[in-house]
């Protein structure tokens, strides 16, 4: 089963963390599908729509590496499936 | 392609971190029919087996659930059907099913199980009897189980015979538990127009018109209702103001939608509803009294309060009911005095009475709800406040509630402290000039005539 997901990251500007996020999806067998990023008054924002396929990884174990990434690099990383968003905020 | 803008990302994000955003409850309704046995310990076990069968997977679903959508649950929960409507003939003590039903909770890990009920709007049966005269006992000793009675109805009026045993019932249970400030009566509500498919608790159950089992949700989010009207400009006209919480609100019961749809597949059962209260906790800002105080209210309770809750009200609604097509439940915010900071808070001031409570009722869900009052309270006035709030439900086509805690050994402005999401409230004054003769005469209140509404 494929999961639609948004990967939400927050936190202090620093080098690499667009590559040690992209490295935990990878190991996870997790498509990346958009990238929306931006850095506003030195704080990191950056979106991405990815998709998880669980039969590689299960959708528990990608927030539980992602965890391990949020941990190193201090940052706040949320995993949450696409459809939560879709429905709060489309008719 | 991302449909979606970084924004929308980030203000459900914000709703979550922030704003106490969260799915109050998720329910699973359960029938008991079929349960029925010769003895109270026949009926215990085969009830027993039914909730731990249809609930075991309960828990875990939704903490999955809850993980892979980022949006906490609070609450997981079951409502069963009335257990007098089980119960076998001639039982005394029903008390031996009460604690079937808090070991099946405990079993499968939920914190609260509802249906430990009786229907008497219109009579009293001997089963109904034998349930209302458990309830001190049962309510006492368990930690889980809640109970509800219905005592009147807009087709049936107000059976003020069960309202009376009902009061009765209230002050044997607060006595029961004195030495926790009579917290046994926090799981102990008195209904008009009760619902089949109510998710909350204490007053949720199994009705008799639903399938074998359902998922029913409560939404919450007073903290994010309340986070929108601060954040307009205070010469937002209130068309702007209902026009804000409508479309939060939208946004809050499309997340429980979700929730319940996604419950009910990974369960096997039917979705049943989602129910649109806004259901406040004790923690600061998670408060129905604050979005009132947003509006524009000094201090709830003021003047001015029964307007702000029904705009509230109404404007949760508009917006839910293009959230879902399942609306149900109770669907309209919640008053709770201990259980909402800014009410209990109200409250101590002064400015949050019993009276103006009762006004409050008449717009909104169930209004009498977690009210401590002194210990030494009559049990005459229990009922005459209990069919004060009955009768406006019955004359305006509405559920009202009422759950009063008569906190032993309290006075006027001492506090009860009920605990956990349960909180703590200032012991509010009564009236010394109740109806003791209208209650005790007993008898029926006609149901109204439902023409000529004025």
């Amino acid at each position: 089963m494929k999961t639609r997901a948004i990967l939400s990251v927050l936190g202090e500007d620093r080098v690499g963390i667009v590559a040690a996020v992209s490295a935990a999806l990878a190991s996870c067998g997790v498509n990346i599908e958009d990238i929306r990023q931006t850095i506003l008054s030195g704080v990191f924002s950056m979106t991405m729509l990815v998709t998880v396929d669980e039969e590689t990884c299960p959708f528990d174990r990608v927030q539980a590496k992602l965890a391990e990434v949020a941990n190193e690099m201090g940052l706040q990383i949320t995993l949450q499936r696409e459809d939560v968003f879709r429905f709060m905020h489309r008719i | 392609m991302l449909q979606l803008t970084p924004e929308e990302i980030a203000e459900t994000l914000t709703m979550i971190t922030q704003q106490h955003f969260d799915i109050r409850t998720v329910t699973l309704s359960v029938s008991l029919t079929g349960c029925g046995a010769d003895s109270v310990e026949g009926v215990a076990a085969r009830v027993y087996e039914r909730v731990v069968r249809s609930a075991e997977r309960l828990v875990p679903t939704c903490e999955r659930l809850a993980r892979e959508f980022g949006v906490p649950i609070v609450n997981t929960r079951v409502a069963v059907t009335p257990v007098a409507e089980i119960a076998p003939a001639g039982a005394g003590d029903l008390t031996p099913i009460a604690h079937t039903l808090e070991r099946a909770a405990a079993a499968v890990g939920i914190d609260f199980i509802g249906g430990f009920s009786a229907l008497m709007h219109k009579g009293i049966g001997a089963a109904d009897r034998a349930l209302i005269s458990s309830l001190a006992e049962a309510l006492s000793t368990t930690e889980r189980v809640c109970a509800s009675v219905s005592v009147a109805s807009t087709r049936a009026g107000i059976n003020m015979d069960a309202v009376l045993l009902m009061a009765q019932a209230v002050a044997a249970t607060a006595e029961a538990t004195a030495s926790r400030d009579g917290v046994g009566c926090a799981k102990l509500v008195a209904f008009c127009n009760i619902v089949e498919d109510n998710p909350f608790m204490a007053g949720a159950l199994h009705g008799a018109g639903e399938p074998d089992a359902c998922v029913n949700v409560g939404i919450s989010g007073p903290g994010v209702v309340r986070a929108v009207v601060q954040s307009l400009p205070e010469d937002a006209d209130l068309t702007r103001v209902a026009e804000a919480i409508k479309a939060t609100a939208f946004k809050i019961t499309r997340a429980g939608e979700l929730v319940a749809r996604e419950a009910a597949s990974r369960l096997g059962v039917e979705m049943g509803i989602v129910d649109l209260s806004l259901a406040p906790t004790p923690a600061e800002g998670d408060s129905v009294a604050d979005i009132i105080e947003a509006i524009g209210v000094k201090r709830c309770g003021g003047p001015g309060t029964t307007t702000a809750l029904a705009l509230l009200n109404d404007a949760v609604k508009k917006g839910g009911a293009m959230g879902t097509s399942s609306i149900g439940g109770l669907s309209g915010a919640f008053i709770p005095v201990s259980e909402d900071a800014g009410m209990s808070r109200a409250a101590a001031s002064g400015a949050l009475t019993l009276e103006k409570l009762e006004a409050m009722t008449a717009v909104c869900s169930v209004g009498l709800d977690m009210i401590a009052i002194p210990g030494d309270t009559p049990v005459e006035t229990i009922a005459a406040i209990t069919s004060d709030a009955c009768a406006i439900g019955v004359v305006n086509g509405k559920t009202t509630a009422a759950r009063i805690i008569p906190v032993p050994g309290k006075r006027p402005g001492d506090t009860a402290v009920f605990g956990g999401l349960l909180g703590s409230a200032p012991v509010m004054s009564v009236s010394e000039w109740a109806g003791a003769t209208l209650v005790r005469r007993g008898g029926r209140v006609p149901a109204p005539l439902a023409s000529l509404r004025n």
